[in-house]
């Protein structure tokens, strides 16, 4: 629940107790079929005590009033649970929807803006946005550029741009330009914007149950059937050995059995996996997805950003023969003075930490910035008496020829071996005279080789996807740490090897900005889109990452295993929760006819009613001792299968078998010191 | 006692080393590839093909197979039924045994079809040699060779990928029949008959007696009924008796090759399981499973019959009982037959289970109730085990972090669906079957006992039924209208309860891809494996019907040594 505030923790506890009681609605619990046996249980064994305290009886209606009053907080721990994991993300809703309400949006008819209600747009509708204006919903930037507050959706408070073309165009509705203006084309219809679709994702209104959810659920259902047959049989059975049981102590036989602590915690946990995934940042749009990725085999990842630092950096000069250093220093830091470019910024600082070089003015050396262009694929600077230029060996190498020179050979050695370790070289010349080479060098991000060790440790497989040509790519693949690369990738390409992996039977996880990724996005089992990428690169991923950081996947994977997990785990303790309740049961059931069943009191609870009632209780109040638990998920380290195993069986299966005789025990200590039985 | 630990071990030793070439050859039998038998085999196959005008090489899909198996088995029943109506005019009944009543009739053809071999009735004064040859031990082989079929059409649902077809129906039973029962059937049945168990069409023999009384010596073709009996873990005794008459199980080594063959084919399908998933350790680990739990109950029962009941030990002899039992076999043959009856749903008898110590009547009652996968029938006490794995790795694999898979498949929730009906069908049967007994007076009529060894027989009965078991706890006077139709019932819901989810699954698992293992799935070959897969059977079977039990066995084993007795 985070610390950020004790009143807000006070105000999900009031709303939860609340959402308990109203969850009691029959219609709502059905969605939860084992909590649905224990209302009809709790109704039932109301019946009885409303039955006793009218007619009168000659049973111990204080015991079976207990008993009611237990199973009755059972179900409503259940909700509670459930109501307190729906809590966050409803407080959460909330504030989005005030951002989405009255706004008002200049749609644009006939050439001229009009001022209309938000709510009345259309897909393919055009609308103004200027400076302070709220942009009223999902679409593209057909046209300009400007600044954009994104923080009511990302919780970024940077302002980010938005311009037509290119990967930056798409816009979220909700968020606020600051400056200049854009023209939008809608993309989405009211009711179905991201805004909207995250409202209910974090409310959980509209919860699908997921695939495996789906299934542990019929594997509940299927538990709850074979004790309810049990249970059900039971009575004849006894009837046939001359052994009365109640009908009060069948359903509270029958509850105690049924996987309850599961059955109780299951949507809490799959809400709270959602939800942790928020509090990273990151809209998941389908349950499903979350699953998934905590069975991703593959991960694919886009070289820069990801596993480099975006830019690559100068880290060497190397002067061409009987070129001095300074000299090659000196007009590689004069080159790129003016270029902005972080490659340019890093060949000035490079001079100026190796040679102390300082910055010049370009003014007062009346110089002309040549900036890069695409058709000479250089840039330089033109002096008084001296032309630099720098760029790639190919484009230099052009330059000089026409000029009647060549590039010397230990100047083309030393870009080769650039080449090889994966740097990329650029050439300087003044003139017709190649003074050197720059190495610059992509730095791969601190930490990563690390993550990709642990993530190989979860039987992950980490592909580098990159443009590079494959002899830099590897270098940077061996750098990394990286199982596999691909260079040189296009679009179909990298669609081609999610098919190739699929096809080997394994599940896929990429992250994606680009239009081009879109179609790699929807073919990978888990796509993730960044929240600064194309509208196109959104629709078709199943989760978008709103920090647009790709290195989340991988806390992605975590949070996904550990959603299983935690289902796991939890499915285990509540069975092994069984055998203690058994042991207290049983023997509570028959000693009164057959008291040689005394032997299997191993407890030794004093009383058989103080049996039953402690066992309901423990039952109960195990919901809500692991609600912190179904909230948190289940610990996760990257490990291999083998060794998860063994540590959750002895925590979870051990642990379950023994927690249930000391929690029972205590409260039937507890009970009889009350006097309760 | 250190004898019968070795006739224990020699035991186990001998079936491994049997059952691992078996599994061997059933993978290549199952999958098509050459056998040394193949020149011999194949043209008797082919010629059946050709008379049924089949073609064995079109694949089915699960439905197409389910509704052959269906349709195969609802006719072979139909014939069973007729063939005992019509026994009185049909050839080799020199005894001039009559129709059997209809729901005698009925109740015999679903147990035999279902490979189930409850017997309401005594083989020698109901059975024509006739009815016992041309119907019994027909469905004998082609109720085993049912059981067989759907266990290799589960595993070719596990290993082939992006299809729906999961194998042919008529080639998978002729193959069981002609590559695997029948070879078999004929070794041991010759090896029965040199120890002297009879094969004879002749009428019964009348002797006089030294005491100078009068007495008929039931005669038939026993020998061979005998082999495919225990082979097809089928059961059904040709005399009332079963394996304790000494024209059926003449001798302590007659007695071992009977406990043998009940496990041979049902271990072997666990290895050639491991041979045809390409990965042997997955067999061992499910191999080391079931023979886990069975070591368990074979300990357990013995050491109860040892311990004894201390009520008649007092002063008389040693309390080991000896009760219901046959002298030839002793405590340790009778203890090791008695679990590996009940173990693998075989249901032949040379004990009565009746006269077991309660703890150790609760043994076989217990492994029949986990659902026979304790080795279990032949395919299918596999295809059992299957649904078990399939609940492990469901609620343990998820703790890994991944959702569960086996052999590389996803179990979602269509798996699920299907494995818990597989696993509940059963076992409610057994409740409610037992609890109708208990509370009707038709129910109640059959009884020879009463107090909870009476609730033992009853459970007994249908745990036995809806396990296609077949063997019974004496006690019970089971050929009533009553318990005919109601065991009928059990035995059919037991059987195709299971068979139907399984083929569903076969099909669901068939049309899935395979995701290759890596570091981080849930490995299912370790002793960690072995440990939860034995855990998760005995506790859902516990969990199940610990409350029933408690009142029957458990409490009677309480008052006895209260040196109260029922």
């Amino acid at each position: 629940m985070g610390t950020n505030s004790n009143g807000f923790n006070k105000k999900i506890l009031i709303t939860a107790c609340r959402e308990a009681l109203y969850k009691l609605n029959p219609k709502v619990q059905v969605r939860n079929p084992v909590m649905f046996i224990v209302l009809i249980g709790s109704l039932l064994t109301t019946g009885f005590v409303l039955r006793d305290a009218f007619q009168g009886s000659a049973g111990n209606t204080t015991f079976a009033l207990q008993i009611t009053v237990w199973l009755w907080f059972t179900v409503l721990f259940a909700n509670f649970a459930e109501a307190i994991a729906e809590g966050r993300g409803k407080a959460q809703a909330q504030a989005l929807r005030q951002t989405r309400t009255q706004t008002q949006a200049k749609k644009i008819i006939h050439d001229k803006p009009q001022v209309v209600e938000a709510a009345s747009l259309r897909k393919g509708d055009i609308v103004l946005v200027e400076p302070g204006d709220l942009i009223p919903s999902d679409g593209e930037v057909i046209e300009g550029m400007a600044t954009v507050d994104e923080s009511a959706v990302t919780g970024e408070s940077a302002p980010v741009i938005r311009e037509s073309g290119g990967d930056k165009s798409s816009v979220t509705g909700g968020t606020r330009v600051l400056s200049d203006w854009i023209k939008v084309a809608v993309t989405a219809n009211p009711g179905e914007t991201f805004l909207d679709r995250m409202i209910s994702l974090v409310e959980g209104a509209k919860r699908q149950k997921t695939p495996n959810e789906i299934a542990l659920t019929i594997l509940l259902v299927g538990l709850t059937i074979v004790f309810l047959a049990a249970v059900a049989t039971l009575y004849p059975y006894a009837n046939y050995s001359g052994v009365s049981i109640s009908i009060t102590v069948l359903v509270a036989l029958l509850v105690c059995l049924i996987p309850t602590t599961i059955g109780g915690l299951l949507s809490a946990i799959g809400i709270a996996g959602m939800d942790r995934l928020l509090k990273r940042n990151v809209l998941a749009m389908s349950g499903r997805a979350v699953e998934a990725a905590g069975d991703v085999d593959v991960l694919l990842l886009d070289k820069t950003g990801t596993i480099t630092l975006g830019n690559r950096m100068a880290t060497e000069f190397i002067p061409a023969a009987g070129v001095s250093m300074e000299a090659l220093a000196d007009a590689a830091q004069i080159a790129s003075l003016a270029d902005e470019t972080p490659e340019g910024r890093s060949i000035v600082v490079l001079a100026k930490q190796k040679y102390n070089l300082r910055e010049r003015d370009l003014t007062t050396l009346e110089a002309e910035f040549i900036p890069f262009s695409a058709h000479t694929r250089m840039s330089g600077v033109n002096l008084k008496d001296k032309v630099i230029r720098k760029g790639s060996v190919d484009a230099i190498q052009k330059y000089v020829r026409e000029k009647g020179s060549e590039l010397p050979e230990n100047v083309k050695f030393a870009c080769e071996g650039i080449a090889k370790s994966g740097g990329t070289p650029l050439v300087v010349t003044e003139g017709s005279k190649v003074l050197g080479a720059i190495h610059l060098k992509d730095v791969i991000k601190g930490g990563i080789k690390e993550r990709f060790k642990e993530l190989r440790q979860m039987g992950i497989k980490t592909v580098m996807i990159t443009g590079d040509n494959p002899l830099t790519a590897a270098a940077i693949a061996a750098e990394a740490g990286v199982d596999d690369f691909m260079a040189e990738a296009t679009p179909e390409g990298k669609l081609a090897l999610i098919r190739e992996y699929q096809e080997k039977g394994m599940l896929v996880a990429m992250t994606g900005d680009g239009t081009n990724d879109a179609p790699a996005l929807a073919q990978a089992d888990v796509g993730v889109a960044m929240n600064s990428g194309t509208q196109a690169a959104k629709e078709a991923g199943n989760m978008v990452d709103l920090d647009s950081n790709p290195t989340k996947l991988i806390e992605i994977v975590e949070i996904g295993k550990q959603l299983l997990m935690t289902r796991g785990s939890l499915t285990t303790f509540s069975i092994a929760n069984d055998v203690a309740k058994y042991f207290a049961i049983i023997p509570a059931l028959f000693s009164v006819a057959y008291p040689a069943f005394g032997v299997f009191n191993i407890m030794r609870l004093s009383t058989p009613e103080s049996a039953i009632l402690s066992a309901v209780i423990f039952n109960a109040l195990i919901i809500i001792a692991l609600v912190p638990l179904a909230l948190r998920g289940v610990a996760y380290q990257p490990l291999g299968a083998d060794i998860i195993l063994r540590r959750n069986l002895i925590i979870y299966g051990l642990g379950g078998l023994v927690a249930p005789f000391l929690g029972i025990k205590l409260i039937d200590i507890l009970l009889v010191a009350l006097h309760l039985v | 006692m250190i004898t019968d630990v070795l006739l224990f071990i020699v035991f186990f030793v001998l079936l491994l080393l049997m059952a691992w070439p078996l599994g061997r050859y059933m993978a290549k039998v199952y999958s098509g590839e050459r056998t040394m038998f193949d020149t011999i085999f194949l043209p008797m196959e082919k010629t059946l093909y050709r008379l049924a005008g089949i073609d064995g090489a079109q694949e089915m899909n699960w439905r197409q197979y389910a509704g052959g198996l269906l349709i195969f088995n609802i006719l072979g029943m139909a014939a069973v039924v007729a063939i005992q109506e019509l026994q009185a005019i049909l050839p080799w009944n020199p005894e001039g045994l009559a129709a059997v009543p209809f729901d005698l009739a009925f109740n015999t053809a679903a147990s035999f079809m279902t490979n189930t071999n409850w017997q309401a009735y005594s083989g020698e004064t109901t059975m024509s040699y006739f009815t016992q040859m041309a119907a019994l031990t027909v469905q004998n082989f082609l109720s085993a060779a049912t059981g067989m079929a759907v266990a290799v059409a589960l595993v070719r649902g596990l290993t082939r990928k992006n299809t729906k077809h999961i194998g042919n129906f008529w080639s998978d039973m002729v193959r069981s029949i002609i590559w695997i029962l029948l070879p078999l059937s004929i070794v041991v049945s010759m090896l029965f008959m040199q120890q002297g168990v009879i094969q004879n069409l002749s009428p019964y023999v009348t002797v006089d007696t030294l005491e100078g009384g009068q007495q008929t010596i039931a005669m038939g073709p026993v020998a061979s009924q005998e082999a495919i009996k225990e082979l097809g873990t089928n059961g059904g005794g040709f005399f009332n008796t079963n394996s304790a008459h000494p024209f059926e199980n003449p001798t302590p080594l007659t007695n071992l090759v009977q406990v043998l063959s009940i496990f041979l084919i049902p271990t072997g399908m666990v290895f050639m399981f491991g041979n045809m998933v390409k990965d042997r350790r997955q067999g061992y680990a499910i191999l080391a499973a079931m023979l886990l739990l069975f070591s368990v109950s074979l300990g357990g029962l013995y050491a109860s019959e040892i311990y004894g009941n201390p009520i008649t030990g007092h002063g008389l002899s040693e309390p080991t009982n000896m009760e219901g039992k046959d002298m030839r076999f002793g405590t340790n043959g009778s203890a090791l037959f008695a679990a590996v009856t009940t173990a693998a749903s075989c249901g032949a008898v040379n004990t009565m289970h009746d006269s077991l110590t309660p703890l150790g009547g609760m043994v076989p009652m217990l492994q029949m109730m986990l659902g026979e996968v304790v080795i279990g029938g032949v395919g299918a006490g596999l295809y059992g085990m299957m649904m078990f794995i399939m609940l492990t790795v469901f609620v343990v694999g998820l703790m890994v972090g991944r959702t569960p898979e086996y052999l590389g498949k996803k179990i979602e929730a269509n798996e699920m669906k299907m494995a818990i009906i597989a696993i509940l069908i059963p076992a409610v049967t057994v409740l409610f079957g037992s609890a109708i007994s208990v509370i009707t007076e038709a129910g109640l009529a059959g009884l020879n006992n009463t107090g909870p060894h009476g609730l033992s027989e009853i459970l007994y009965a249908f745990a036995s039924a809806a396990g296609n078991n077949g063997s019974a706890f004496a006690g019970l006077s089971a050929n009533t209208l009553y318990y005919n139709l109601m065991i009928a019932v059990g035995v059919l819901i037991g059987r195709f309860g299971v068979i139907i989810p399984v083929l569903a699954i076969a099909g669901s698992l068939a049309e899935k891809r395979v995701s290759p293992p890596g570091p981080g799935t849930f490995p299912t070959t370790g002793s960690l494996f072995v440990l939860l897969l034995a855990g998760i059977v005995v506790m859902v079977g516990a969990l199940t019907f610990l409350p029933a039990l408690s009142l029957g066995p458990i409490i009677e084993h309480l008052l006895m040594l209260q040196g109260m007795t029922f």
